[in-house]
Parts: structure tokens; sequence; C-alpha cells
């Protein structure tokens, strides 16, 4: 069979946007490298909603990122995935930030940015009383959120997938060949899929995509992030997303709760050659704690339960690479999606809908097109009475397995069983938090070994943390 | 609603010698409420032995040494439910408790006690709040989450082994795993002395040759998928890596055994105080926490070395909870506080009733080790108690015991010290 459309890459924007095609009587399905979705930049970043006053006027990024971040409540509450409209401020710390916090809110005013105010100390502490005393003010946005990125990742495949998308996991495409329907893509062990249109949403690894129909002028400079995760208990030391100014290297290290209800710092910004290298380093995580101990002097970092890094796909011409390629215009680049892509990532979904339109795919909407996906049940949410109900229902809502996160197994067993369902332990983190408090899986991964085992009919010893090669256990006692 | 005269959280070692201690003391409408599918708590995943011999004068293994338990609770008829998880607890108007847990058999529900006996246990701090850096691949696992694949569950976490940490269960993994075939190729202290019990170290690495390295830490996690290697440094005075001595050794799997936390997520949403210093509850000699009728005992109160003292403890936190709900507590007037000082990090209890009419044991933990000292009890700057000892250590917890009448007699707060000798 021959696909209309093939999307390289299960992150945020492979994701939004076979959820946005999903909608119309089309044949679709999604490439993702690895034996997950949301493995690359969407699972290790800050996970914020940009108001979107960074970028410069009239670059993509800019236009892209303001329309994201309205689209992101409503598309959120569809796909059941957490947001929250908490804000942010930029602080400034000098005469000199003073200005270019000016500077900032000039630039959202110029790109539509709605809700900004620039605040004076006192205003601060007052929203803020934790922020440090050094400050000289801040720029306020209130339009900025907090979105969790793989859960959106997940959510939005998920749905996908409910509405007919099909994911190929573990299809590394190795050569591209134009045919004379479209294009024949070929994996790395020699798996073949055909489809009439392509999109490259291949992250860090865009511009190698890329270059399999001519490339596109851009490179891609992965820059590691490295973040520290707090517990819970700290996550009401700030309540808005609180930066500091950024520079050439990015937004600087800012200080954030998450969705969850953690709080996050980082990121930090170094150039790497090495596509895959997501080790923290001693330096790292120093400088990191330096940094947001400026905004929040009185972090408790002895809280810290993890620590994990990321890698942007930096591009060298520092904006969103998005069009048709020149070799074959059925052949769409989704290059250089650095931050604020999450925030920008419903709004490159319906963009590179026009330019698939543009180059005459014929977009015709289903009539039975769902755009609901029920969220997990999260236990840990839910009220006595929801509670109750779900145990009614299936009394593996009663058994407790991550006691920190207080997951239970019937959410593991609907990580395991729902699209797209997860196939390891990283896999059911996500999905469900199990294992992601503050005793990090110790107690919880001797029984979530054998979940998974049992539900993907393997032996225990094959069950993997994220894929093949990370297997938990090595065989037998004696 | 259920309503009961006592209800105990967990059904270790700590919660079941609370059953009995208040079930002696006459109680009977009593519930234990446990997560694991079966009493003995951590117990049964330790199958070694060493245990009980100060309770029973001989050498059980951990699952023994619960079984005794286990099998007095059910002869007595002690009632209890397993897999159940006590989600919250809450005060309720007449100084009751409501206690929410949920399970898959009864799903969620409520009862309403008198006392609760607060005996959860602890969990073990993990990579994450060493900040370790390096990788995150498979292969890095606490030692007690290693202890239950390999005991219980009966699969090898590795096959090439570096532990992080000398606390006992590292020390008892490392001999486990060496029997069960794999090679252990250090343990790296980050202290200049072990955690973990003399008699662990020379029996579960001394007589297998396995290195303990002090005054060493992993500076470095390697491998993508799975752990390929680390790389390891000695540290200098402040716990820093001293440039020049790292050593990069070959292995598939880190286990960590690198402290443990008591687990009060529960107590602090029912409004318990904790202490800074153990992490647990701040208590009394009933071990009463800072809510009446709210007590605490074994690894949830502070973390010991030996199971029989957290039977000990966990006895007489069962019997001041049974006096609780009899009305029965004496007419103390005069509350004291215990302070540590001196090298002491904390002793337990925090605070005293007086007057009492029982002896009382103090228990406390060094921050270091010590040659040659008085351990000290003074009410300020009275001498109440003092008595030598050769060596204390961190890991070893230490108790004393002072009369009654001497206490009755103390004119100010307590403070348990440690003087040098001959100063």
């Amino acid at each position: 069979m021959i696909y209309d459309v093939a999307i390289i890459g299960g992150g945020v924007v492979g994701g939004l946007l076979a959820r946005e095609l999903s909608r119309y009587r089309i044949t679709l399905c999604i490439l993702e490298k690895e034996e997950d979705v949301a493995m690359g930049t969407s699972k290790a970043n800050s996970a914020i909603v940009h108001a979107g006053f960074d970028a410069v006027p009239g670059t993509l990024k800019a236009k892209l990122n303001v329309k994201g971040a309205f689209l992101m409540p409503k598309i959120t509450k569809e796909l059941g995935v957490p947001y929250q409209n908490n804000g942010s401020m930029v602080l400034a710390f000098t005469e000199e930030d003073l200005g270019h916090i000016r500077m900032l809110y000039q630039r959202g005013l110029d790109n539509g940015v709605p809700d900004m105010k620039l605040l004076s100390p006192e205003e601060v502490w007052e929203l803020e009383p934790n922020v440090s005393r050094e400050i000289k003010g801040a720029l306020l946005a209130s339009s900025a959120g907090i979105v969790c990125p793989y859960e959106l990742t997940i959510g939005a495949i998920g749905n996908a997938m409910d509405n007919g998308v099909e994911l190929m996991r573990s299809f590394k495409v190795a050569s591209i060949q134009e045919t004379e329907e479209g294009f024949l893509l070929t994996s790395e062990d020699s798996q073949e899929v055909s489809a009439r249109y392509v999109v490259n949403a291949a992250g860090i690894y865009s511009d190698e995509v890329a270059a399999f129909m001519g490339g596109c002028g851009v490179t891609i400079t992965p820059r590691k992030g490295e973040y520290m995760l707090l517990d819970k208990t700290q996550g009401r030391t700030v309540s808005h997303t609180i930066f500091q100014p950024p520079s050439a290297m990015g937004k600087g290290v800012l200080v954030t709760p998450t969705v969850d209800g953690n709080l996050l710092l980082g990121p930090t910004a170094v150039d790497q050659k090495d596509k895959e290298d997501t080790s923290t380093t001693a330096e790292g995580l120093n400088s990191l704690s330096e940094a947001a101990k400026r905004s929040v002097p009185d972090l408790n970092l002895r809280a810290v339960i993890t620590s994990f890094a990321g890698l942007r796909a930096t591009p060298d011409n520092h904006d969103f690479t998005i069009a048709p390629s020149e070799k074959n215009g059925r052949f769409i680049n989704a290059v250089g999606i650095e931050s604020p892509g999450l925030s920008a990532a419903p709004a490159i979904a319906e963009y590179i809908r026009d330019l698939l339109k543009e180059a005459g795919l014929a977009l015709e909407e289903k009539e039975d097109f769902h755009p609901i996906r029920p969220p997990y049940a999260k236990f840990r949410e839910r009220t006595e009475e929801e509670r109750k109900a779900l145990i009614q229902k299936d009394p593996r809502y009663g058994r407790i397995v991550c006691r920190c996160e207080t997951v239970t197994e019937g959410e593991i067993i609907e990580a395991l069983t729902r699209n797209p369902k997860a196939v390891d332990m990283d896999g059911i983190k996500r999905r469900t938090r199990a294992g992601m408090g503050r005793c990090q899986a110790g107690f919880c991964t001797p029984i979530t070994v054998e979940l998974l085992a049992q539900e993907l009919g393997i032996p225990t010893e094959q069950v993997t943390k994220f894929g093949k090669g990370s297997e938990m256990l090595m065989g037998k006692t004696k | 609603m259920e309503t009961l005269d006592l209800v105990i959280v967990g059904g270790g070692p700590a919660g079941m010698a609370a059953a009995l201690g208040a079930y002696e003391e006459g109680i009977r409408k009593m519930l234990i409420l446990d997560r694991e599918p079966q009493l003995g708590g951590i117990l049964e995943q330790c199958i070694h032995n060493g245990f009980g011999l100060h309770r029973f004068g001989e050498e059980l293994t951990g699952p023994e040494y619960a079984d005794r338990y286990i099998q007095k609770v059910t002869e007595l008829q002690i009632p209890y439910r397993l897999q159940t998880m006590v989600l919250n607890i809450h005060m309720a108007e007449d100084r009751d408790k409501l206690i929410t847990a949920v399970n898959e058999e009864d799903g969620l529900f409520t009862v309403k006690a008198k006392a609760v006996v607060l005996a959860m246990g602890c969990r073990e701090r993990n990579r994450g709040a060493l900040n370790t850096p390096g990788t995150r691949p498979a292969g890095i696992y606490t030692a007690g989450a290693a202890q239950k694949f390999v005991n219980i569950k009966g699969y090898m976490p590795g096959k090439k082994v570096v532990i992080l940490g000398s606390g006992d269960i590292g020390l008892i993994m490392a001999r486990r795993m060496t029997l069960e075939g794999a090679k252990v190729e250090a343990v790296c202290e980050i202290q200049p002395y072990s955690g973990g019990l003399t008699r662990n170290i020379v029996q579960c690495l001394e007589d297998f040759d396995i290195p303990l390295l002090l005054s060493h830490t992993i500076t470095q996690i390697h491998g993508k998928k799975r752990v390929t290697g680390v790389t390891i440094a000695q540290v200098d005075e402040r716990k820093n890596p001293i440039p020049g001595t790292e050593r990069y050794i070959e292995c598939d799997t880190v286990l960590l055994s690198v402290g443990l936390i008591p687990e009060n997520e529960l107590s602090l949403g029912a409004g318990v105080q904790l202490d800074g210093v153990t992490g647990g509850a701040l208590v009394d000699e009933t071990r009463q926490t800072s809510l009446p009728g709210v007590f605490a005992c074994g690894n949830v109160l502070h973390v010991h070395d030996l199971v029989d003292y957290v039977s000990e403890e966990s006895d007489l936190a069962g019997r001041n909870a049974a006096k609780y709900i009899r009305h029965q507590k004496a007419e103390a007037t005069i509350q004291r506080k215990i302070t540590a000082s001196g090298g002491v990090r904390y002793v337990i209890p925090q605070t005293i009733h007086l007057p009492v009419t029982e002896d009382q044991r103090f228990y406390f933990r060094v921050g270091d080790i010590y040659n040659k000292v008085k351990i000290t009890v003074k009410s300020g700057d009275e001498v109440l108690y003092q008595k030598g000892k050769a060596k204390v250590v961190p890991g070893e917890m230490e108790s004393v015991a002072i009369k009654a009448d001497v206490l009755n007699r103390a004119g100010a707060d307590l403070e348990v010290t440690l003087v040098q000798e001959g100063k």
C-alpha cells in the first residue's frame, strides 16, 4: 500500500501534525526510530509554553510561537494533557537587564503577545516572595504556561492512532527514493514504506533527514541542556515560570513549577557534536545550581530527586525552517525546531497542513474524526467518589503500585494497552508517573517489570528500560 | 464507618511489635494495614542471618525473625489487611483519627480510630539525591531493589557490579551478588569510614576479598542503554573529587546504598512535626508524636541498624498507644526537651514528660568516629549520667539507660553529649 503521508519522527511536532492530519480522509503513518514516541527533545526540555516575546518580530518562530501558545489550552484539553496557564516572568538584575526586558516587551507587542506588564521589584515580590531581593524589575507575561511535553506527544499520537494513523516503531529511515507516485522510505533494517508526501519532523536529526532530499541548507548542532527536578514539597517555591535575561545561548536558566507539582531548574546550554549524548555533568549541574539560586536564593537543593539532560535541535540560521524541499515539493521539511518549538508545535502542525495542501494533498474532513482523548485515569488526582467508581469498574485501580506518585495497577495496564502502547519501563513512567516520584522507582520497579512482562507476553529478562539493549535484568539467580 | 481503638500503619517488624504491645495492654479492636502481599515488611527479603541476637538470643534470618511475630499476630487473631495502601490520615473533631486506605477487595475505605501507630518504615536514597553525573542507562538500582529482585523474584540485576555507599544493605548485597555468581568490583564509600556494621564489613566484604574504597565516590556513570562502567575518584575532606585520582571501572550494574530516609509523607499530611535530623517524627518518651494519639516507631521514626531495637521501640509505642486509648496517661506535669550536642547527631525521644515512673532509655547516633569518649547526659550544667566508651561510630546506634528518680530530679532541659576522655 501507499500512504498519503509519512511523517518522520514521533516527537511533539510529528505527533501534533499526525493528530491534525487525522481529521482528514487520508492515510498516514509516523515513522519513529525508537521503540516509543517522545524519545528525543520532546521528552527532556523545559516544558514551557512561551508567551512569544523572545523571537525576533517577523520570523517564523515569532509567528508560530504566539499562535501555538494561543492554541495550546484547547488542544491540551482535547487530548487530556496537563496544561497550566501560570504566567512567566523575566527578571532584570541590572540596569542593562531593565533595558533588555523593555526591549522584550516591545518585541512582545510587535509579535502580538497579549497581557504583558513591566513590574517593579515590589510587584514581583508581591507575586513571588521567594524571588531574589537583588532584582530591579521583571517582565510579566500572563499568557505563558506550562505543559507536560511527553504527555502532549503521547496524547497527540494516541488520538491520531485512535483516528486511524499508524505508528511504526523502530523505523529508522536509512534512505529515501523518489518514485513515480511519491517516495519509497527504507529503514536501517530494510523495512519499506511508500508515501505520496513526506514530512521531515526528525528533530535533532532533521538536517540529516533533509539531506536525503537534497538538504535544506541548515545544519543542526545539538545543544545540551541539563536540568534538576525537585520534590513536590518544593513545587510551590514559585508559581510563575521565572526566567533570567536571555543570552546568545538561549533563554537562560529558569525556575518553574511543573504541571505535576514538582519544581524544575534548568537548562544549561552547551553545544556538542554527539546527537545521542544526554549525560549530565558535574560542571553542568553545579553551574545550574548557582544560576538558579541567582533567581531564587533559598532553593532547597537537598530536595533534588533527579537530574537529566536533553538536546535542543539548534539550527545555524536561528529560525525554524518549515518549507517544501527545493528538490521535491511533496517533501516538507520541519528543521531546526528548537525552543520555542514545544509552544509553537500546535501552530507548526497547522502550518505544515497548509503546506501539504498547497503541494497538492487533498484534505477532505472525516465525519467520524474524534478529537477527544480521555486522560489516563490518574487515581492521584481523582476525588473520593471518582476513585470508588474506578475501583468498582476495575479492582486493579485499588492496587497502588507506585507509592510515591500513587499510581495504581489499573493505570499501568492502561499505559500498556492504550494507544500508543508503552513497551518499556520508561514508557510506563512517562504515561503514568510510576517511578517518577521521590524514591525514583526503588519500590515499584520489581512490580512494574512483572506487569510489563505479563502484558507483553515476554520473559521477565527481556523487559527493558527504554528499548533493546537496555534490559533491566541479566538472567535468573542460581 | 468502622470504629476501632487502634490502627497501625505498616505490618513490618515495627507494626507487628506495636500491635502485640497494644494487645498485651488489653487492646483488641485494632487493625494493621500493610501495602505488601504479606506481613513482615522488608525482613521478607533479608534472607541473610544476624537478626534476633538481642531479642531472642539466637541468630535468625529476616523471614524467620518476621515469622515469630507473624505467628503471634495470627495466633492472637489480630486483624490485618494486606495490599492495602493508606492514603491519608486526618484528625477528626473529636480527636479521633480518620484513616483512608485503598485495596482491590474493599476499594476505598475510611476507618476511625482513637489512636494510630505510624510504622511505615523507610526508603532508600537514590541517585537523584546524590546528583551523580553521567548517563541514565538501565542497571542502576538501589541495593534494596536489587535485593528484592534476587531474593524474592529470583532474577539477577547484573553480573559485574560496583556498589556506591557502604550501608548495611549494600554490604549484604555485595556478598549476596557474589554468592550468586556476580563479580563485585568495589564498594565505594565517600566517608572515611563505613556506615555499616563492622560484622557486615568483615563477613560480606573481607571474607570475599571485595575492596572497600573509603573516601571514594562515583564521579560519572557511563553507558547509553545499559551501564558499561563508572569513573570513581578519591575525595578530599570536603567530599570533592581529587583531580588525578580518577579511575575507570568496567561494570554493568551500579548498586546504591547511600542512606535511608524515613518515609513520612503520610505523617506530614496528617500534620505530624518532623525532626530535621532524623527525618522522623518528634516524639516523647511514649513515642507519641506532636499529634495526640499518633505514635511512631521503627524506621519511620529513625533509621535503626538492628531490627531487635525496632521491636523494642515498637513494643513501647504499642503499649503507650494502649494507655492513651484507655486514658491511662500518667500525671506528668513538666515537659523537658532532650537535645543532642558535642558529636551526637540526634536523640530519641526529643522530649520527656516528668515525673516518669519507669527508667528511660535514650537512643542516639554520633556524626563521626570518636575514640575514648564519655557519653554524658546533662540537665543544664548538672551531669546526670556518664559512661565511658572506647569507640563510637556513626553506623551503630548507641543508647543510655537513665534511672527514673535521676530524671525526675532534673531541673532543666536535657542534653546528650560526648565528652573526650581526659577532659
